[in-house]
């Protein structure tokens, strides 16, 4: 159960409060490793290379907001027979060390229940939840699940919403805000788009909470480059692609540990 | 069939499920379909090119033998005849001038059987917008004139290759599409389904159709009306538009017909895909399933929802058929009336021909949504020597 202290936003606020800049990873949930390493194996070395929190991806057939990495990724973890009961089982069984956040989608959680979704991830141990699908008009039977159980609501602002629209977003966010760095979908980009930074810096005025950069974050150097106007970034596709080619717990710590040392160097 | 509530919602289905990047441009596509929906200049242009470029109005046909053979009084509404071969111009023409009016310079579009792809793509040529026409890589192969068409016409036809590589998997890759180039292009949905206010939309743009079959119907029928109103249904939109000219008629009965292997709302629970919910199939934890019909526009595990609402207040039903009665039926259409019916429009016929009995004497209206011309090839080598 997740007490004042390990809620995310707190574990985000002790680091920027100290100057620092937040590292959120994705890893796609159930997808396999080298044995006997799995992904929880994963977890553990990605909390222990400097992640603030850890994004996991509960994996859908049909994910709209993903590029070809995590697509991928997601079809092999179903393939391997992983569902979100089982999924939330074994997370709620294990103690990674950060909080933790799951990323799925609409139709996961409405066959679940919105309201047994919340509380399985409250008794799980999940500190928050991420909804790529169900934006700010369609979230009030989710985030009112959410709010009751304890759960914090990431809510996704992108380069497209006005400024009124971010702000009734910022509001509505709990744990962090997801500011989605382009137009598009998750995966890497040789370039830093140049929305990355316009969004944050728009969030910034307007909220307290932390403003986090998602989608398209692929290089420790855009990570450190981008975090100039933001206060930290989630890295999914460079993550989830290290962890299919190696299998390897030791080479996705390793990338985090990179991406950690550039936010940490400024 | 009237307007969804304000949360974009028929009944309880609806809704607009979609990534926060894509919400701002659905709001600004609403109002400006309100707007042009409203305006006599934006109506009477696409009225005119209805007429003059894709050939409406569509004629009734009475099929005078195989309504002796089934003892039922069989009326076509013939969307083959359309420019194009299907009903799928209605909307699309609609669209691009959408398109053009909001100053979009490139229409994305998904595409089953290619019919929406081509329809797409021939208004782009109109209008000289450029055209990426999304296609399932098991579609592209079983549809490998409608691709060339496409080419042809001058868009590009990029395979959708995740998931089960069909319509499903064509309509993601267009929405991922769609998250990337939201500025400068429209997405030019190719059904009643998605986010609002496309299920709306859609059914307006093809609302012309049910129109004219409803005063066709009174010219011919001496009642004025036909007892039963049937149309396949994939993701619903040429059902949509002919029951709007009937669904008004309590005494209508309204038929859906959906493939054995992609039946939403005979076998699927409500769910959440595409930006909607409404009825899909999906397994125990909410992982849509693969439908697998012989008919590439109806191979769709979901189901506008406006049909999920009929379905739900029992205004229409959704019975279902086999693809071996849809083949029987695309013979039975060619043999007895001169008409080879698209395998997707076969479905209706198919309910038809299987349930002649419980309509003996009755006049049944069928939406002939397309033409077989695009079914030619893959019929070839399912029936070879069988004829
Ligand atoms: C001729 C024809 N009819 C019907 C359909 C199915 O679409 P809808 O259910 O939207 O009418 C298609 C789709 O490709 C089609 O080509």
């Amino acid at each position: 159960m997740s007490g004042e202290g390990t809620t995310l936003q707190a574990a985000l606020g002790r680091r920027t409060a100290s100057g620092g800049k937040c590292l959120v990873p994705y890893l796609t949930g159930g997808l396999p490793q080298a044995p006997p390493a799995d992904w929880l194996t994963t977890l553990s070395a990605i909390a222990g290379a400097g992640a603030d929190a850890i994004e996991v991806g509960v994996p859908f057939s049909d994910p709209v907001m993903d590029g070809p990495v995590i697509q991928q990724a997601s079809e092999e973890a179903l393939g391997a027979g992983v569902n979100p009961h089982s999924l939330l089982d074994r997370l709620g069984s294990a103690d990674v060390g950060v909080p933790l956040a799951v990323m799925t989608y609409a139709n996961l959680v409405f066959r679940f229940g919105w309201q047994r979704f919340a509380e399985t991830l409250a008794d799980s141990g999940v500190a928050a939840a991420i909804l790529p699908d169900v934006p700010l008009e369609e979230s009030a039977p989710w985030c009112s699940a959410a709010d009751a159980a304890g759960v914090e609501t990431v809510m996704l602002a992108a380069p497209t919403g006005s400024d009124e629209r971010l702000q009734a977003v910022v509001e509505r966010a709990r744990g962090f805000v997801y500011a989605v760095g382009l137009l598009g979908v998750t995966g890497e980009r040789s370039e830093l788009a140049s929305t990355s930074r316009v969004i944050a810096r728009r969030l910034r005025r307007l909220t307290d909470k932390p403003v986090l950069v998602g989608v398209g974050i692929g290089s420790p150097d855009q990570a450190r480059e981008v975090c100039q106007d933001a206060d930290g970034v989630v890295i999914g596709s460079a993550v989830v692609r290290t962890a299919m080619a190696t299998r390897s717990p030791e080479a996705v710590a390793d990338l985090v540990g990179e991406f950690r040392a550039a936010l940490d160097a400024g | 069939m009237g307007k969804p509530g304000p949360d974009g919602r028929f009944g309880g289905f609806g809704g607009r499920f979609v990534p926060e990047t894509l919400v701002p441009a659905l709001q600004e596509l609403e109002a400006a379909f309100v707007e042009a929906w409203a305006d006599p200049a934006f109506t009477s242009e696409l009225d005119s090119l209805l007429g003059s470029y894709a050939g409406r109005p569509s004629p009734l046909t009475e099929c005078h033998r195989l309504s002796e053979e089934l003892g039922v009084r069989l009326l076509l509404k013939r969307e083959d005849l359309n420019h194009t071969g299907s009903h799928k111009i209605n909307n699309v023409l609609g669209q691009a001038l959408l398109a053009r009016r909001m100053g979009k310079s490139r229409l994305v579009a998904e595409t089953g059987a290619g019919q929406h792809g081509v329809a797409t793509a021939t208004a782009a040529a109109l209008f000289g917008l450029e055209c990426d026409v999304y296609m399932g890589e098991v579609d592209m192969a079983r549809q490998e004139l409608n691709v060339f068409r496409m080419r042809l016409l001058g868009a590009r036809v990029m395979p959708a290759s995740s998931g089960s590589r069909t319509l499903k998997d064509a309509v993601n890759d267009a929405m991922r599409d769609w998250v990337a180039t939201v500025e400068d292009s429209h997405y030019c949905l190719g059904s009643v389904m998605g986010p609002h206010p496309y299920p709306w939309m859609v059914r307006e743009f093809h609302r012309v159709l049910g129109r004219e079959a409803e005063s066709q119907c009174r010219d011919l029928l001496e009642g004025g009306l036909p007892d039963t109103v049937v149309a396949c249904v994939g993701g619903g939109s040429n059902a949509a538009g002919i029951f709007s000219g009937f669904a008004e008629h309590p005494e209508v009965d309204l038929v859906g017909v959906e493939p054995a292997g992609g039946a939403a709302v005979g076998h699927g629970v409500p769910g959440i895909v595409h930006g909607m919910l409404s009825y899909l199939m999906q397994d125990e934890w909410g992982q849509v399933t693969e439908a697998e019909s012989i008919s590439a526009g109806l191979d769709y595990p979901g189901v506008g929802p406006e049909h999920s609402h009929l379905a739900e207040t029992g205004r229409a039903e959704y019975p279902s058929v086999t693809d071996d009665e849809v083949v029987e039926a695309f013979v039975s259409l060619s043999r007895t009336e001169g008409i080879i019916p698209a395998l997707e429009s076969a479905h209706a016929l198919a309910w038809v021909i299987r349930e002649r009995e419980r309509l003996e004497s009755c006049t049944v209206l069928v939406n002939l949504s397309g033409r077989g011309d695009k079914d030619v090839d893959q019929m070839m080598g399912l029936l070879g020597d069988r004829l």
